[in-house]
Parts: C-alpha cells; sequence; structure tokens
C-alpha cells in the first residue's frame, strides 16, 4: 500500500529526519489558518497518491493566509490523474541551494535492499535513470548487517554531496535505513532531499511503499490506506480475501491461481476476446467466496459471459459447485456462463452442475472459445 | 535419477497439526513419500496420522529420525522463523509452501541460508513431484506420470493444467518443480535447469514463466549458453496491464521491465519454442 506524503514525512520526523514546518489540512480555512501560525511563504501540496502534481497544477506557493486560502480552495476541488484531492499538506517554504535524491528499495534481483541516491534530486527517479544513468549511485545492503557509517559516506562521496554534509546526511540515511526496516517498505524515498540556503538538509517530499504481507505488523497502517485508485469491486474483493483486477473486457473470468488465471485470460485474447477481469480466487476456495467472486464480476455491466476455470487441486470442484450454484440463485444471472472443471473432484462438480444450465468444456482452448462465443450472443 | 527428491527423501513436516499441515501430509503419505516426522511447538511427544511422531523442534526431529528435507506449512508470520530453525539444524534442502511471508522477512532469509549453503524452494509455492518416487509439496498425485520431461514453473495451478495436458497424450515427468511466485525465493529457474540438464532421467524441459522480475530473461541466456537439451516455455499475462500485482506478488510489470512480450521475445532468441498457450506444449515436445 501507498502512503500520502504528509504520512510518510510525519514518519520520516520520528526518525530523526527533519522535515519542513506544517500540517495537512481538509479545508480551505484550516489551510488558511496554518498559513497564518507559520507565516511567510507556504506551500499547498495537494495529497494524492500519483506522481506529477506539480504539473497538473496541484502544488501552488502562497505569500500570505488569503492566497493560501484561495489555492487551498481551488486545489481541493481538483482530480488529478482521475483522483480527487481530499487533503493539502500546508508547509513552510524552504530557500533551496541544491536537490537530491535518496530512496531505499528492495532488489528482486538481489535479494536484498539497495540503496539509491542522486545529485539530480526532485525529478523522478525512473527519469534520471533513463536520461542520466550515471548520475544514480547505487549500493547493495546485506539485510543481516545493515547500513554502516563507511557505506554512508561512500554514498555521500558518491554523489558528490560537500564534506561539511556529510555527517549530517549519513544521519539521514540511517534513519530512513530504520524507517524502511521498521515499516517493512518496499519503497522509502525522500526526493528532494534538499540542502537549503542556510546550509541544512531537509526532506522537502517524502514518498512510502509499504509490504500488503507485512501489514499483520502494522495494523496501525491498514487503517491509513486510501482506497480512492482502486475500484469499488477491488475493494469488495479484498473484503473476502479475493485478489481482483477490473479489465476493460466484456468476458468475467473465475479462476484458482494467479499463474492459471493469467493464462485464462491470454488464451481469452488468443480466441478474440476480451478479458473483463483478473481474479484468483485462491486455494480451498469455499462457496461463500466463489458467490461473493460472482456477485463482484457481475457487478460490471460490461460482462457479457463468464468464463470458470477450475483447476482442483487443493480446491476442490464440488465446493465450487455448490458455490456456484448458491451464486446462481442469489445473483440470478442473465449472461451466459462457459465451466470447465478438472482435478479433485471435478466429476462430482460437474454432476452438480448439470441441470444449471451453463455451457462445459473440456479443455481450457474449448472453454475459452466457447466464451468468446457466447459473448458475442452466438452461444447460449 | 531424478532431482531434489526421490524415494530416499525422508520428509520432516513443519507445521504437521495445522489443517493444510495434516492434509497434505496424509496425501504424500498415500502417494508414498516417506514423511519421518512432523514439528509443532508444544505437541512434542504426540502423533500425526497415527504413526508420525511429534517434535518440539526441528532440532530434536533431525536428532531422532535423519530427516534431510523439511517441507513448512506454517501461516506466513511464523514462516521465516521456520525456514530459520530448518537451516539451523543442518537440513539442506527446505520447502516453503506457506504464501504471504513478507519480502523483507525473505530477503533476510535468503542471505543469510546462501551463507549456510542450504537449498530452499519458495515459498508460495506447490512443491515439487518426482511421479512414482515422492511427491513433496501440494500438486496433485494423480494427474501425473513418470516421464522424461523435467518442469519448472512459477505458477502452482497452471503447472497442473500442463501435467494434465502431457498425461492425455501419455507424456510424463521426470520431476515437476514449482518454483513460487514471490519477488524474492529460495531457487529460480536457471538453478532447476541446470539440475535438469545433468540428469540422465530428463531429455526435455518445460519452462513456465510469468511477468515480472527477469528471471526468464535469464534463463533464456543460460538456455543458449549452457544448455544442450530442448526446452519449451510459456508465459503467462500477456494480456497484464503495467502497474498491477496479479496475484502473485512478484507478477506485476514495473518501471517498463517485466512483460510477457519481453519475456518470450529473449526465450525464442535463445531458441525455447514458445506455446501461445498450455495446452499447446505437448505439440512442441514431440
Amino acid at each position: 500500500m501507498k502512503l500520502h506524503e504528509y504520512q510518510s514525512k510525519q514518519i520520516f520526523s520520528k526518525y530523526g529526519i527533519k522535515i519542513p514546518k506544517g500540517r495537512v489540512a481538509s479545508t480551505a480555512s484550516e489551510a488558511k489558518q496554518i498559513a497564518e501560525e507559520l507565516g511567510g511563504n507556504v506551500v499547498i501540496k495537494s495529497q494524492v497518491l500519483v506522481g506529477g502534481r506539480g504539473k497538473a497544477g496541484g502544488i501552488k506557493v502562497a505569500k500570505n493566509p488569503d492566497e493560501a486560502e484561495q489555492f487551498a480552495t481551488q486545489i481541493l476541488g481538483m482530480e488529478i490523474k482521475g483522483l480527487p484531492v481530499r487533503k493539502v499538506l500546508v508547509d513552510e517554504a524552504a530557500s533551496i541551494a541544491q536537490e537530491i535524491y535518496l530512496g531505499i528499495t528492495n532488489d528482486r534481483a538481489a535479494k536484498k535492499p539497495v540503496i539509491m541516491a542522486s545529485s539530480a534530486g526532485g525529478v523522478e527517479i525512473e527519469e534520471v535513470a533513463k536520461t542520466n544513468p550515471e548520475k544514480i549511485y547505487k549500493l547493495h545492503v546485506n539485510p543481516l548487517v545493515g547500513i554502516k557509517d563507511y557505506q554512508a559516506r561512500d554514498i555521500a562521496g558518491g554523489i558528490n554531496l560537500p564534506r561539511e554534509h556529510w555527517n549530517a546526511f549519513s544521519e539521514i540515511l540511517k534513519g530512513l535505513w530504520r524507517v524502511y526496516n521498521d515499516y517493512d517498505a518496499e519503497l522509502a524515498e525522500i526526493n528532494p532531499l534538499v540542502i537549503t540556503s542556510d546550509n541544512h538538509l531537509v526532506a522537502l517530499d517524502g514518498k512510502m511503499l509499504i509490504d500488503d504481507n507485512s501489514l499483520f505488523r502494522h495494523p496501525e497502517l491498514s487503517e491509513m490506506r486510501d482506497t480512492d485508485e482502486d475500484a469499488p469491486s477491488e475493494i469488495e474483493a479484498r473484503k473476502f480475501g479475493l485478489t481482483f483486477i477490473k479489465l476493460d473486457g466484456n468476458i468475467g473470468c473465475m479462476v484458482n491461481g494467479a499463474g492459471l488465471a493469467m493464462a485464462s485470460m491470454d488464451i481469452l485474447k488468443l480466441s478474440g476476446g476480451e478479458p473483463a477481469n483478473f481474479l484468483d480466487i485462491g486455494g480451498g476456495a469455499s462457496a461463500e467466496k466463489v458467490a461473493a467472486a460472482m456477485r463482484i464480476i457481475l457487478s460490471d455491466p460490461n460482462v457479457k459471459a463468464i468464463l470458470f476455470n477450475i483447476f482442483g487441486g487443493i480446491t476442490r470442484g464440488d465446493e465450487v459447485a455448490r458455490g456456484i450454484l448458491a451464486a446462481i440463485a442469489e445473483v440470478k444471472p442473465k449472461v451466459p456462463m462457459v465451466v470447465r472443471l478438472v482435478g479433485t473432484n471435478a466429476t462430482e462438480g460437474r454432476a452438480l452442475l448439470a441441470n444449471a444450465n451453463m455451457i462445459t468444456a473440456e479443455t481450457l482452448l474449448e472453454a475459452a472459445q466457447k466464451a468468446v462465443a457466447a459473448a458475442k450472443g452466438e452461444l447460449k | 535419477m531424478s532431482i531434489l527428491v526421490n524415494k530416499n527423501t525422508r520428509l520432516l513436516v513443519q507445521g504437521i497439526t495445522g489443517s493444510e499441515g495434516l492434509f497434505h501430509t496424509k496425501q504424500m503419505v498415500a502417494y508414498g513419500t516417506q514423511v519421518v516426522g512432523g514439528v509443532t511447538p508444544g505437541k512434542g511427544g504426540g502423533w500425526a496420522n497415527e504413526n508420525i511422531p511429534i517434535f518440539d523442534s526441528v532440532k530434536m526431529a533431525v536428532e531422532t529420525t535423519g530427516a534431510n528435507t523439511s517441507i513448512i506449512f506454517v501461516p506466513a508470520r511464523f514462516a521465516a522463523d521456520s525456514i530459520f530453525e530448518a537451516a539451523d539444524a543442518g537440513i539442506p534442502f527446505i520447502v516453503c509452501i506457506t504464501e504471504g511471508i513478507p519480502v523483507s522477512d525473505m530477503m533476510r532469509v535468503r542471505n543469510y541460508i546462501d551463507q549456510k549453503g542450504v537449498r530452499l524452494l519458495g515459498p508460495n509455492c506447490p512443491g515439487l513431484l518426482t511421479p512414482g518416487e515422492a511427491k513433496v509439496g501440494i500438486i496433485p498425485g494423480d494427474i501425473a506420470i513418470p516421464g522424461n520431461i523435467g518442469i519448472v514453473s512459477r505458477s502452482g495451478t497452471l503447472t497442473y493444467e500442463v501435467l494434465y495436458a502431457l498425461k492425455q497424450v501419455g507424456m510424463g515427468s521426470s520431476t515437476t518443480v514449482g518454483i513460487g511466485g514471490d519477488p524474492v525465493n529460495g531457487t529460480n529457474h536457471i538453478d532447476i535447469l541446470r539440475m535438469f540438464e545433468d540428469d540422465p532421467k530428463t531429455d526435455k524441459i518445460v519452462m513456465i514463466g510469468e511477468i515480472g522480475g527477469s528471471d526468464e530473461e535469464k534463463a533464456a541466456e543460460f538456455i543458449a549458453t549452457k544448455m544442450t537439451k530442448p526446452v519449451v516455455g510459456f508465459i503467462a499475462g500477456q494480456t497484464a496491464p503495467a502497474g498491477k500485482r496479479m496475484g502473485h506478488a512478484g507478477a506485476i510489470i514495473e518501471g517498463g521491465s517485466g512483460s510477457a512480450a519481453d519475456k518470450i521475445r529473449a526465450l525464442e532468441n535463445a531458441g525455447v519454442k514458445v506455446a501461445r498457450h498450455p495446452e499447446e506444449i505437448p505439440s512442441l515436445l514431440r
């Protein structure tokens, strides 16, 4: 899950990393009040979970509290890349002498955390990687040892940081390392880390991505989840422990196993159809889960047919068949359904579905071709 | 011959009294796997499935039973601890079925076991199957027959699909290995390809990959430079959108890399025949 800038910076601050004075506001009058308290120039920053906020007009500098209120009104009414702005961060404006990039992320190929730093801060690191890859300094850290002082100095020197800032930089890097570890982050990033004109190092912007698998260790973070960027069907699916991703096609898919679910989508496309979703009902799926999955698929008005591909292993074919029957009784779907059941208890499952008026298939290819025909109204 | 597991495998089940652990222990015993013991802390001294001794620790289990392989079914929050425990008790080959282990845990585990020279398969994998000899994991035994095809895969049920399609035309497998769908795991495609290349019982290989990471691209290079046996490939996720995790934590196209098209191109350039769908694999093996 992604954290907002203000949430990330609050965490950084707890770990000794200096951040600008400021607070988050949900209304323009709150923003005005914060600007009054801070005095001087303030930055009004939209809090949405996408990049490119500045270019979209979601970040503005205000010279006085009235201007802060006016900009906050504008920004709070905006949508950035389809996401509504619900909060703005009001920070004191910094005078910037230099911008640095500093981030720690998982390197899956190296099986180790990697620290990335660059003197070309303030722009997205992917952009720097494309245009000036030599400007990114990378260093892998053994996760059993953690970061050492010499490594911090190595990085400071690697990005040509003036020596007078090495100690402060080292403390910030070690703080960020502890944040990355304590929060099981997939990414902890300060961009930009600025050297101010009065020679302080301040984290002007922050970004954190938390490993969803670690949320059992961070219940307080789960409560902070912003679901604005997720489709309502995806949020509903999460409640039932289903992995669902909405797509643009018209054939709903219900499959057990992530790899098989992807392969089923691919074969639909190969057969001339378009999948409406990715859905993995997981191992050992119960009838209740299957019924929830069917409701979620049918909540999409584009869906013209449903393909069920169940390969029984831990998941039992008869259990899934019972779920399908329960869901049909409850939802009363009007679209044709193609079902393919193989593996554990598939025979029992097929017998249960014999009277359910479903189209059956033996092979995956046959199932996909029938689903495509059914979606076109050629097969009922 | 086969790779990693065979009829001499002496298996220990960590988490043997949980519902998943017990269910699959019974399945593995029924298949003929030698399950010599189980571990559930606090339940040592008891018995599972009537005649399998339960121990409080892996160390005690190894001392008593001479187990040489361990399989882990414990919940995600305790799974990393279980892997460390097995490695410290001297188990040389550990299979972890558990799904949902934090990546931070897995990075520490991987760096630790690499120092000890221990091999880990998984996590978030279906385990492995040497048809007719041993089943260590959750792959249904009845969908595979013994044969000369080595299979390595990142996906569970997709592997079953391939085994089933092969069986329909009378083709069997030497060993089938599920390496799992997590971004940081213990064993990758290349590790298994190397073993198949050296295994006299394996004549042909099927490699099943999916979107995310660069394992398949590296495997393609390995196949082109180091392998003599023919390889047939399949990559799932050709229709997957970028930036979305397709169920598996590792299956995500990010930063413009890890797409199915890139992987298929790399494999084809390495001389691998790539199937368009799983049921096409048997005909490409002929």
